[in-house]
């Protein structure tokens, strides 16, 4: 629905009532991670704790959401667990198709249940129903459950949280439809302290589209550039996992715990390799004809007799370097095996895996006993890792309590921070060099797709830091304003400002089409102050030793290099997010 | 004449491409409800996906059922719709044995034509337009055969 306001459900989960406001600033913050923030400042508290009840969690779409392929992504906004903080983060899946549908912009949920409830909403529905029978039950059980209970199938999403995000884990996801995750920085249990189980959106309302001949003749051109050119084979083809042996080639793929670059067995969990044996199927977010997710199996011998089970599995570069690489486990079933319990108990697999990592060096370097990791890690052990996972999201004893918050929140209670590998947070898949590090140690998500920290020290041999941080600044400011229409970032290289407003003008937006610059900057600017507002100071913010003793195909880093970005970077975060800030008028 | 088919299903990835196409360009709406194809999983995402549209039944019971003539008989299977007679009983979606037609909220009915339009955008080549022999051309090809 092409509105110039944002048209936001409210549901209050301590009074079970719900609202439907109507929120000024279309032309301001066009949506998605725009809205979120301008919603986050009028509803979020910047002083208050994440799990105070009156924080809202945050879902919001784009202006051009449902109208154009791959505008398939969700943001979801809410101050996070892991550093307390205001945070996004983001899942493909069915939520944006079936928010569209539902006829809103954005859902904010505050409050607190008396007892556990999900929340089933559609355009002309909202019912908050107690499901206390499905607390403590895993991911995939509580979809089963949530599926039967409301109706909608197949135009409809289901989030919902495992027992991490129940125990307040600050690596616990939103499960978002099976396969999707809105994984990092904790969303998972700022769900689990609402005691909101599930949320099921179904999307059950129509609209009429733009009558002109523009809007057709542009879908075309979108579809076209999207379905027959090479840029998006990849995606479709391997996807995402076809970067683990170039990675690995270049130095530049994390291995056990960063301890290595690369590693000479790497094939047995290449994008190749599971394309090979274990890929079974694909499947699409709503709205994309690309179909970038890769599905495996994985079949367990559950009897001596010849009786198996079978279980699919979703898998993509970074879950297999957190679960393969990361812990020395460089066999494709293996690695599916561990994502599955991971899938399970509803964690992060970034976080999760890349905190077992750090447990391992740690109970190897005797910083920790088995009194404290309970299983003996190792690397290469799929089967303790398994095991370890589930203690991971459990809070079985005091250290997986602690690790459960953040690998450094363990480093430093039991001393172990130069091999912590966090950039802000567990690191990506990437180990690429000083423009990554910097990226996503001081990057708005703490993710590698806040900026292209990781092509930058690929294309890059010069070292300047005023050059890279002018980069990164840029680059965040560009996708900044593609996560606000909510494209999906492998888009990226299609969605140019240009045909982006040639798309926003189509369906009536003229105002912002005429001014993506100018919006993008103020969004920027909103994001960072909001962040700051919530506590972030980018100058705090260290990259631990371990990411200066690696060698990459470029050789060592150079932490001086290093440094000199990081500083450069946080002065232009503290520039930016200070910054007078004047709203941006629309071209009529 | 041909009929829309969806021989290859198993090979769906759920993008929903096919129904938001034809609502887009038959219909001229956004939606995955108000089109002739639609798109649901098997019971759940793990379980694959099935397409909801027309069989092109002839006879069809849409067309026996709708009591104004806004659905009648199409010619190698499936129906003509007039939407100017339908008066929105919401009778041809009550007579589909196969749950192909849908209903808006103010009971409009939404049918697959079969005019191909989603099939192009669906990108795992599902979909099929496949001809079939009407009655009529069956008898000119029998008169042939004899003479």
């Amino acid at each position: 629905m092409i509105r110039d306001h944002f048209r936001v459900l409210t549901i209050n989960l301590s009074s079970g009532r719900s609202t439907i406001v109507e929120v000024a600033g279309r032309n301001e913050v066009a949506g998605g991670s725009g809205l979120a923030a301008l919603l986050f400042n009028k509803y979020g508290h910047m002083e208050k704790p994440w799990d105070d009840p009156e924080q809202p969690l945050i879902f919001a779409i784009g202006p051009l959401t449902g109208y154009f392929p791959l505008m398939s992504k969700t943001v979801c906004a809410f101050k996070s667990p892991y550093h307390n903080q205001y945070a996004e983060s983001h899942a493909g899946g069915r939520s944006a198709l079936a928010i569209r549908f539902a006829d809103l912009d954005a859902i904010v949920i505050t409050g607190k249940a008396a007892k556990p409830v999900s929340i089933f909403l559609g355009s002309r529905h909202i019912e908050i129903k107690e499901v206390h029978y499905l607390w403590g039950m895993d991911v995939y059980a509580t979809g089963k459950y949530l599926r039967h209970m409301f109706r909608g199938s197949g135009h409809r999403s289901i989030l919902r949280i495992g027992p991490a995000g129940e125990h307040g884990s600050a690596m616990a996801g939103i499960n978002a439809d099976t396969y999707r995750h809105f994984g990092r920085l904790g969303g998972g249990a700022v769900m689990g302290v609402k005691n909101l189980k599930g949320i099921a959106i179904q999307g059950d309302a129509t609209f009429l589209l733009p009558d002109n001949k523009d809007y057709p003749k542009i879908f075309e051109e979108v579809h076209k550039q999207l379905t027959d050119t090479d840029m998006m084979s990849k995606y479709h083809d391997l996807g995402t996992p076809i970067n683990v042996i170039p990675l690995n080639k270049l130095k530049a793929l994390p291995v056990r715990n960063l301890q290595q670059t690369s590693d000479p067995d790497i094939a047995g969990i290449s994008g190749e390799k599971f394309a090979e044996v274990a890929l079974l199927r694909n499947n699409a977010c709503a709205g994309c004809p690309v179909g970038c997710i890769h599905i495996g199996f994985v079949r367990e011998r559950f009897a001596k007799e010849n009786r198996y089970l079978y279980r699919q599995v979703a898998y993509d570069h970074e879950p297999i370097f957190a679960t393969g690489s990361m812990l020395g486990v460089l066999d494709c079933f293996r690695v599916l095996d561990i994502i599955d319990v991971v899938e399970r108990m509803g964690l992060d697999v970034m976080s999760s895996g890349v905190a077992l990592a750090w447990a391992t060096e740690a109970l190897e370097k005797g910083i920790i006993s088995e009194k404290e990791t309970i299983i003996p890690l190792k690397f290469g052990d799929a089967e303790g890792y398994k095991e370890a996972m589930i203690h991971l999201a459990m809070g079985t004893n005091e250290f997986y309590q602690t690790l459960t918050k953040g690998t450094m929140v363990a480093a430093e209670r039991y001393n172990g921070k130069d091999f912590a590998c966090v950039l802000g947070q567990e690191m990506a898949g990437y180990a690429t060099g000083e423009a990554f590090f910097t990226s996503q140690a001081l990057g708005f998500r703490h993710s590698h797709l806040d900026s292209a920290g990781y092509s930058y020290d690929q294309k890059t041999e010069e070292k300047d830091a005023a050059k890279a941080a002018d980069f990164l600044i840029k680059d965040e400011q560009g996708r900044v304003f593609l996560t606000s229409m909510l494209a999906c970032l492998f888009a990226r290289g299609v969605y140019s400002d240009e045909l982006l407003g040639k798309c926003l003008n189509s369906v009536g937006y003229t105002d912002l089409a005429g001014s993506i610059a100018d919006v993008s900057r103020h969004i920027q600017k909103l994001r960072w102050r909001t962040r700051v507002s919530t506590g972030f100071d980018p100058r705090s913010v260290s990259i631990p030793k371990r990411f200066t003793e690696i060698v990459t195909w470029k050789g060592t880093i150079d932490t001086e290099y290093l440094q000199s970005l990081k500083d450069e970077y946080s002065k232009r975060i503290i520039e930016l997010s200070a910054e007078d800030d004047k709203k941006p008028e629309g071209k009529t | 004449m041909k009929i829309l088919t969806t021989p290859r299903m198993e090979r769906c990835i759920g993008c929903h491409s096919c129904s938001l196409a034809c609502a887009r360009l038959v219909h001229k709406r956004l939606s995955w409800d108000t089109a002739g194809i639609r798109i649901r999983t098997s019971g759940g995402l793990s379980t694959g996906f099935e397409a909801r549209t027309c069989l092109a039944c002839d006879p069809a019971p849409c067309a026996e059922a709708c009591p104004t003539g806004a659905y009648s008989q199409r010619k190698g299977g499936g129906v003509v719709v007039r939407k100017k007679l339908c008066i929105r009983c919401g009778e041809c979606a009550k007579a589909c044995p196969v749950d192909a037609i849908y209903l808006d909220t103010t009971v409009e009915p939404f049918v697959c034509i079969h005019c191909s339009r989603c099939v192009k955008y669906c990108p795992h080549d599902c979909l099929e337009m496949k001809k079939v022999v009407t009655e009529d051309e069956a008898a000119e090809k029998e008169e042939e055969v004899q003479s």
